[in-house]
């Protein structure tokens, strides 16, 4: 165990340092630089614009101070959004939001879509199972930003329930971005809990429990459902990674001042040091739930082998 | 079987009669033998969802050919005067729909009248004034040139290098994992993201940034698999006969993997129709006058308050295509391979 989180995060490092390299170039090639209207300023003005963000230093002094920087959690300095204001501080004042909004969907989404998929199971081949089967299809299916537009048409702007697009009334604001980033995970869990489910009914304990009397109700909860909700972890990351996605054209959709609308926005007007630095914190992001997913599971459940890892 | 049977009931002569067992019979197969391929067909043939959504996507192809064609407007076309029309069919107008009723104002009127415009749009127009009939079915041209393109990339890529991983084995296939592993780490939308800010958007851009990783799934697919047979019976058979590397792998190998192949591309393609509307929506897409699903949800979106249509008719064709990949997929993946049934 301790062998393969050690491979891990070797690999988690590795991984990173690709991409922190990766980006370090393309901030140097890509247009926008501190000195981007260099031909107004006099030589003088220049070499101290130069020197305050370190860029009279020769490349690989640059690369090491960037690199050294990351450590410390230092993205780097906005260019033309935020003249002079640190991205960490940029992308922490942001958090909030897109925080609250994509564990709400994530919870909505996995306690709605286990009920679903655990109804299906034990109801198989019924009108609900083929509406949760239907119901998981148009899930994974339906882009967030396309339902969330829907969502927004509806019950923003034709009925009025929720706001449209304003982050003011705290919890009713984060309702329908929340419902919009729930889809996927509610479709994911849902299918992967009947399968699971079907798959566990099966088994031979199952029979067992039956065979001593166990009641439907107990063989349903005590059996059946704990042993098929121990793979669902294994589904998390890409949930994650869908939420991450999703929160990235949801909360512009709904004009949430979260990270993603504020990275969308920096596409928009080329702020290389924005768009570089939440891309950063996304990868760490992603990198260290998928890592610790896969260490949770090896925990949880100790029939996988996880020194020969997946496939 | 507590129950005493006192006696038991006659039966009329002639209730049973001798069959000699013929040893030159046991043997007959009964039933015509059924090819791998046959087997699939029919399996997916009973799977209605597959089938359905097979003749929808065919359907949705054909029109994103036809579509164009038939419709009367140039896609680019603009007529200012003709902007923010919604649609209107001849004769389903009579039933309350597409009869180019529109809200202005808080009222609803006919805008077609209004605006004094004689022809008929099917599916209405932009805020330009642009045909959306024949913008939604060149638009939905665009999106699946891209994701087939991005899939077949993909497979080809994935499977020469799974397949060499896989077969050869040893050193080059632990070197080649190690690098498929720093990929897999590297999210895609990161790699997405950052390979679109260095190029020129369009669609080779979109096309080179689903790909440039978008391939390692698909070799660790295919090394699993080749690792699984290349050390069976009949490899080793082959070998013993003397066969050579390329005849084991093409004669051998690749029908047995070409199942997982199929599989993992039809699951490629609808990934790749979501990024590509993906990117489009956050900017970072095809820019104008190229014209993709997801360009053309994004412009709808803009206007959704006011010209709903311009949103609904790009966004339903995306998820009706997408659907109908997911369950194409699940069919295949059922018929193919149904151990691996999820």
């Amino acid at each position: 165990m301790a062998k393969y989180i050690g491979k891990r995060l070797i690999y988690m490092v590795i991984t990173l340092a690709l991409i922190a390299t990766f980006t370090f170039f393309l901030m140097k090639v890509l247009p926008g630089s501190p000195v981007a209207s260099a031909d107004k300023l006099s030589p003088e003005q220049r070499a101290v614009v130069e020197a305050r963000y370190g860029l009279d230093k020769p490349l690989p002094v640059q690369y090491f101070d960037y690199m050294f920087g990351l450590l410390q959690g230092d993205l780097g300095i906005s260019i033309n959004q935020f003249k002079g204001k640190d991205v960490t501080d940029v992308i922490l004042s942001r958090m909030g939001p897109s925080a609250q909004i994509g564990l709400q969907g994530m919870l909505l989404g996995t306690v709605l879509g286990i009920l679903l998929g655990m109804i299906a199971a034990l109801r198989q081949n019924s009108w609900v199972d083929y509406s949760s089967t239907f119901i998981a299809i148009v899930g994974i299916s339906i882009p967030s930003f396309v339902f969330a537009s829907l969502l927004q048409y509806w019950f923003g702007l034709k009925w009025g329930l929720f706001p449209v697009a304003l982050w003011k009334d705290g919890f009713m604001s984060s309702v329908l971005p929340s419902i919009a980033l729930a889809m996927f995970p509610l479709a994911t869990a849902a299918r992967f809990i009947r399968t699971e489910m079907i798959e566990v009914l099966g088994s031979d304990y199952i029979t067992l429990a039956k065979a001593k009397g166990a009641s439907g109700s107990e063989i349903a909860f005590k059996h059946a459902f704990r042993n098929a909700l121990i793979p669902l972890v294994t589904v998390l990351g890409p949930m994650a990674v869908a939420i991450l996605t999703g929160s990235l054209v949801v909360e512009q959709i709904f004009a949430i001042p979260g990270i993603g609308e504020q990275f969308v926005k920096s596409i928009m007007v080329n702020d290389f040091a924005i768009i570089m630095g939440t891309t950063l914190f996304f990868s760490v992001f992603l990198i260290v739930i998928i890592l610790l997913v896969d260490i949770l599971y090896g925990v949880i459940d100790p029939r996988i082998r996880l020194s020969g890892g997946k496939n | 079987m507590t129950q005493k049977i006192d006696k038991i009931p006659e039966l009329p002569k002639g209730s049973f009669e001798r069959i000699t067992l013929d040893a030159h019979q046991a043997e007959r197969i009964t039933k015509p033998s059924v090819s791998f391929w046959q087997d699939a067909w029919y399996r997916i043939r009973k799977n209605k969802g597959a089938l359905f959504s097979l003749i929808l996507f065919g359907l949705i192809v054909i029109m994103a050919f036809l579509g164009p064609a038939i419709s009367p407007y140039e896609p680019n076309a603009q007529t200012i005067t003709h902007a923010n029309l919604p649609p209107k069919i001849p004769v389903i107008e009579n039933l309350g729909i597409f009869d180019g009723v529109g809200t202005l104002g808080g009222q609803e009127v006919d805008l077609y009248e209004m605006k004094n415009v004689e022809v008929n749009y099917w599916f209405g127009t932009d805020g330009l004034g642009r045909d959306m009939f024949s913008r939604v079915w060149t638009g939905t041209q665009v999106s699946l040139f891209i994701a087939f393109v991005a899939a077949a990339i993909d497979m080809l890529i994935g499977v020469i290098y799974g397949g060499v991983s896989g077969y050869f084995g040893g050193r080059i296939d632990d070197f080649m994992q190690r690098i498929v592993e720093i990929l897999t780490g590297i999210p895609n939308l990161v790699v997405v993201i950052l390979f679109i800010l260095i190029m020129d958007p369009g669609i080779l851009a979109i096309i080179i940034a689903l790909t440039i990783t978008g391939w390692t799934g698909m070799s660790r697919v295919v090394r699993g698999q080749v690792l699984k047979y290349k050390s069976q019976e009949f490899v080793l058979a082959a070998r013993t006969l003397g066969a050579s590397d390329s005849r084991i792998i093409w004669k051998h190998l690749m029908p047995n993997v070409l199942g997982v192949i199929i599989i993992n591309t039809m699951f490629t393609i609808p990934s790749a129709i979501f990024f590509e509307a993906f990117l489009s929506f956050i900017g970072l897409g095809l820019q104008a006058p190229d014209a993709s699903l997801g360009t053309l949800i994004n412009d709808g979106y803009s206007l959704i308050q006011f010209s709903p249509h311009i949103l609904a008719f790009p966004a339903i064709l995306l998820s009706l295509i997408m659907i109908a990949f997911n369950l194409i997929g699940d069919g295949l993946r059922d018929a193919l391979d149904p151990k691996m049934k999820d």
